[in-house]
């Protein structure tokens, strides 16, 4: 008989805390791996392209980085939700783990197509649909970070962040589509970037090399940082009294 | 349901008008706002005419928010917002009623002074009247969305910085809507556009936001 698994088993922090010691090491490992990969082939492997010379490499970090800057920001509110309908604890700190990670990501996206804007276009910063609407990301992320670290309540903040994620994960299509007419009005079309050429098959290996590295990253500070948050919230509890002896035992 | 919602809608005004400098405390920060750009910017009518639209909406929107903070601030510390969401109405009446009023005493005097402040800027006249139209129905908006964010930072120390971090991002498409149906007017195109997104971003609001406000008011008083 197929014995179920009890996937809520791991919303108990002490449980949580101890599978997310397990997985760390093989995920940072994952990360280092993949990257170091991704980046020989991307830097060394890949051909040159026609148009824009070598520096359009720096698509391996850029499109990974605004792929996982988008992702983790719905992954933060679907969390931030649970946590908040089901007064699940771990998932609220999940969520605000991932926060910060959310905001490196977009962050970097936005710094790394400024290093790519200036050779291709000639400028670091283009008011592009696509860029605007990174940047209104930044905010919201910013926004979410700062609400939740100064509501001194615990519970509070988590449930505040929670709504607070919700409307701007609803909000954030209305925004992409008003940037986007915005700018159809203002400048016109002046830069093309939907006209992708073809990739080469080098190129997409990189991508996805790249994008696997982001998402173990991710995995990896999210989980040490959702130790980190468990440890002092259940500060007062057994299990954390049991970890700290062993480990002054060791 | 309306007899809730006049009675905290007729009792926040009654209040305003009882600190009348106090409600009239946004309009001169707009006024004051706005007469500064020509003096960082320069004096060039071309110039002027040209960001006005701009301008008057950003100061707008910001006059909003700073006014915004102190919606429930007053109510929270003597404890009369407590009573009104334990009185068994519902939050989302309490919260539409609150913005209503935010908005009679502070997003209808900018309106009013929209055009004023346009020709300031050398707006044309049709520029004037796309203006007060888009700010009529855009004001409403700023003043639901703050609401949700003066519920959320109910009684932070920061609050007020807290809550344009919050809201401004929210506001993005109110500003771009609002703003681009007078540049439309200028570079002569429908501004029907415009007006038909701002609308329904309107009534998007109005029905979502006091939602969210009366859930962060319960999620504040807990």
């Amino acid at each position: 008989m197929k014995r179920p698994i009890r996937w809520f088993t791991f919303a108990a922090p002490s449980r949580f805390y101890w599978l997310a010691g397990l997985l760390n090491p093989w995920l940072w490992l994952i990360a280092a791996g993949l990257a170091l990969a991704g980046l020989y082939v991307g830097f060394f492997v890949a051909p040159t392209d026609a148009t824009q010379g070598e520096s359009y490499r720096i698509i391996f970090i850029h499109v990974p980085a605004a792929w996982m800057s988008m992702v983790l920001y719905l992954a933060m509110a679907f969390w931030a939700a649970i946590g908040w309908m089901f007064n699940a604890r771990m998932a609220s700190m999940l969520a605000r783990a991932i926060a910060p990670t959310g905001a490196m990501f977009t962050f970097l996206a936005l710094w790394t197509g400024a290093f790519w804007g200036k050779p291709t276009w000639g400028t670091w910063w283009v008011w592009d649909a696509r860029l605007t609407s990174e940047l209104i990301l930044l905010f919201l992320y910013l926004g979410y970070i700062a609400l939740v670290a100064s509501i001194d309540d615990v519970v509070r903040g988590d449930k505040a962040g929670a709504l607070l994620a919700i409307v701007g994960a609803v909000n954030v299509p209305i925004i992409y589509f008003s940037v986007r007419w915005w700018n159809t009005l203002h400048q016109g079309a002046t830069i093309s970037m939907t006209a992708a050429p073809k990739m080469a098959h080098t190129m997409l290996i990189a991508m996805m090399l790249m994008t696997f590295a982001f998402w173990a990253y991710a995995f990896a500070t999210v989980f040490t940082r959702a130790q980190a948050l468990a440890l002092e919230r259940e500060r007062d509890t057994d299990w954390v009294r049991d970890l700290a002896l062993a480990r002054k035992e060791r | 349901m309306g007899a809730a919602f006049s009675a905290v809608y007729v009792r926040d005004l009654r209040l305003a008008l009882r600190r009348r400098v106090e409600a009239l405390l946004p309009v001169v920060f707009f006024i004051v706002a706005v007469s500064l750009f020509p003096l960082g910017v320069g004096p060039e009518p071309q110039t002027l005419r040209q960001i006005a639209a701009g301008v008057v909406w950003v100061s707008a929107l910001l006059a909003s928010m700073l006014s915004v903070t102190s919606l429930y601030a007053g109510d929270h510390a003597d404890g009369s917002l407590e009573q009104m969401i334990l009185s068994g109405q519902s939050g989302f009446v309490v919260a539409s009623a609150k913005a209503a009023a935010h908005w009679t005493v502070t997003g209808a005097p900018l309106v009013l002074a929209a055009p004023l402040i346009g020709l300031l800027l050398d707006m044309s006249n049709a520029a004037l009247g796309t203006l007060v139209a888009s700010l009529l129905l855009g004001t409403p908006i700023l003043s639901l969305l703050g609401g949700m964010g003066a519920a959320l930072t109910l009684g932070l120390r920061s609050a007020g910085v807290l809550l344009i971090l919050l809201i401004l991002p929210l506001a993005v498409p109110a500003l771009i809507f609002g703003a681009g149906a007078v540049s439309a007017v200028d570079s002569g195109v429908s501004t029907a556009g415009h007006f038909s997104l701002l609308g329904a971003l309107l009534i998007l609001t109005a029905l979502t936001a006091p939602l969210a406000t009366s859930f962060a008011l319960s999620i504040a008083l807990e």
